[in-house]
């Protein structure tokens, strides 16, 4: 396929899974407590964006003179960032554009998504005639599913998709684009061609293994941006949290031992057949 | 003075509210009553439907051919017509994929601001907002003083508008849409390749299958296909829907994407990077309970598990019950004994 892409995603970093999250309140309102210090990640479903827009721009390089282009847009302090990308940078090439603003899930969608925007429509070399925004349906901190939209109607975008499990381009510029929806299932649709939203669920892709070379290269890129990144802080939009507090799970757990697997089965089928 | 709308949309037939539709009805009538403001309640269809009777507001609709499909261009285009029509300050609509992928532009469109995910809505005086952050790990009270305000509502989180067969139908005002250039055609739904559908959002017990299916078992073998029976089975049986662990779906990614169990995709996972569905009762197998995998079980109710290990996270105040036992042997039992029961 000889058209370029110009693929946007972007990307937040969140807390390991693994980690214990304390919601605490902070000068600026909540906040998870040590949130700088606890180990990050880039946000799961916004990684598999990224791994399938390096996938896509692989399969269409464009040509030379106009070659297929990669950008990782990030809204997150660039300490942190340095950190998540010393492992990221490893797996595919691309080229950051990082913004140093505040961590965690607790900020503005719509404050987010505009300080995105204006950094995208000011990409050098961008040609939005081109351009696929992608990024997670949904981050693993605020998870509200909302700044990709945002971001396509700042940038004037209306064809959106979300819960993007496939995309594949057809030669002479449409894609058809698999999306989840209710039962299991998927909706196809196929679009014109680009410009277009698609906010991704976990797609078809593993996760790239690591290559020090492509580590090297990009980080020769990408200490230098992260030094000269700009700072952005977030405007509530009016939001106010009137509480966060980590919800009461624990149960009384029954632990069985020793009883006889049938005497198991005919509990559990008893427990299945009892309303609610 | 606060104005309330519900934004509904047809469901497949296109002839009947979808269900989540008819929840957003009955949470915003209460919010109405409690606040004591109008409400309206908006519809996206594809042409004449059947409303609930004794709706007590008006009713708006867009309708066309062109709002069968779910598609962005076309539901924001209604959806802002709607909200343009009735200048609400308030704006309910179901969390459906339909809603989700459209609400954030129009909310941008009417100068608004959204929230999603909303699980619970109170206040008098002001409105207050519940939703959970961090994958379920947080639960937060949220309020916003600017408007139109538009809260997506999480499907199962109220119950669903009953109509009063004896009232009299309701009035339909229709609302003129211009719609943009359309570059997106939907052209069908996929369903998984698989022998029978493994998700079924109104089952009333969640299966839960963890990667231990397939690991080596006490006699020293890997039974994966023996396992891919007795679950299956177990689905046939009871109709329970079916989640896993990221570790299980992505398991077979090796081999061509094809999991270790064929009839598992990403659309099963549950948990941090998965689902978090709402079923009445969830049963563990074979998954070893830790917090990535709990959060996707924050909305199940009565939850029990089967582990060989005494240690694993379910006993650790996560389930009701836990039984320390060979799942192979239980659930081979559980599928012999749901089988009898459907005979007799």
């Amino acid at each position: 396929m000889a058209n370029a892409l110009h693929i946007v995603a972007c990307a937040g970093i969140v807390p390991d899974p693994l980690q214990t999250l304390e919601p605490t309140l902070a000068p600026t309102g909540p906040a998870i407590r040590n949130e700088m210090v606890l180990p990050a990640m880039l946000d799961p479903w916004a990684a598999c964006a990224l791994y399938e827009a390096a996938s896509l721009i692989a399969k269409n390089p464009g040509e030379p003179q106009n070659p297929s282009k990669l950008w990782l847009v990030s809204l997150t302090p660039k300490a942190k960032l340095q950190q998540v990308m010393m492992t990221v940078a490893q797996k595919l090439s691309f080229e950051l554009v990082p913004i140093d603003g505040p961590i965690g899930g607790f900020t503005d969608a719509h404050s987010t998504a505009a300080i995105l925007a204006e950094t995208i429509a000011a990409l050098p070399g961008l040609d939005r005639g081109k351009l696929l925004l992608f990024g997670g349906w949904e981050s693993a901190n605020r998870g509200a599913g909302v700044t990709l939209q945002l971001i396509g109607e700042r940038l004037g975008i209306t064809d959106q998709f979300q819960g993007v499990d496939q995309i594949e381009l057809r030669d002479d510029g449409p894609f058809e684009v698999l999306e989840r929806v209710e039962g299991g299932r998927h909706q196809v649709s196929v679009c014109a061609g680009p410009p277009a939203v698609l906010g991704w669920a976990t797609g078809n892709l593993p996760e790239p293994r690591n290559n020090p070379q492509i580590g090297m290269d990009n980080m020769r890129t990408i200490m230098p941006v992260l030094q000269k990144a700009k700072t952005a802080a977030l405007d509530t939009n009016s939001l106010r949290y009137v509480s966060a507090t980590l919800p009461a799970q624990q149960r009384t757990t029954r632990v069985v031992k020793d009883m006889h697997p049938e005497a198991i089965a005919q509990e559990i089928v008893e427990w299945i057949g009892k309303d609610s | 003075m606060e104005s309330v709308l519900i934004l509904t949309h047809a469901d497949e037939t296109g002839a009947a509210l979808t269900k989540p539709s008819l929840e957003a009805i009955s949470a915003g009538l209460e919010l109405s009553t409690r606040l004591g403001v109008s409400i309206a309640i908006g519809v996206v269809a594809p042409g004449p439907i059947a409303l609930p009777k004794s709706l007590p507001c008006a009713v708006v609709a867009v309708s066309g051919e062109a709002f069968a499909q779910p598609r962005y261009a076309t539901d924001a285009a209604a959806c802002e017509a709607l909200c343009r029509a009735q200048k609400p300050s308030i704006v309910l609509a179901p969390a459906s994929s339909r809603f989700t992928r459209v609400m954030a532009g129009v909310a941008h469109r009417l100068g608004g601001v959204i929230d999603t995910h909303i699980t619970a809505i109170r206040g008098h005086a002001g409105i207050e907002a519940s939703r959970w952050l961090y994958r379920q790990r947080i639960e937060a009270v949220i309020t916003r003083d600017a408007r139109p305000w538009f809260l997506l509502l999480d499907a199962g989180t109220h119950a669903a508008f009953t109509a009063d067969p004896s009232a009299p139908a309701v009035t339909i005002e229709k609302i003129h849409v211009d719609l943009p250039a359309l570059r997106t055609t939907v052209t069908g739904i996929e369903t998984p390749k698989q022998d029978a559908l493994t998700i079924r959002p109104d089952a009333k017990l969640l299966f839960v299958a963890g990667a231990g299916w397939t690991k080596k078992q006490p006699d020293g073998q890997v039974r994966a296909q023996e396992a891919g029976e007795l679950i299956l089975g177990f689905l046939r049986a009871s109709g329970a829907s079916l989640g896993s662990s990221k570790s299980l779906v992505d398991q077979g990614e090796g081999q061509g994407g094809n999991s270790v169990l064929p009839f598992l995709t990403h659309m099963n996972q549950v948990g941090q990077t998965g689902a978090t569905p709402r079923h009445p009762k969830g049963l563990a197998a074979c998954c070893h309970g830790e917090e990535p995998h709990v959060i996707g079980w924050r909305f199940i109710a009565e939850r029990r598990a089967i582990s060989l290990d005494p240690n694993c996270g379910w006993t650790r105040g996560k389930a009701d019950v836990v039984y320390i036992a060979d799942a192979f042997r239980v659930m081979a039992k559980v599928n012999e004994l749901l089988a009898a029961r459907s005979q007799s």
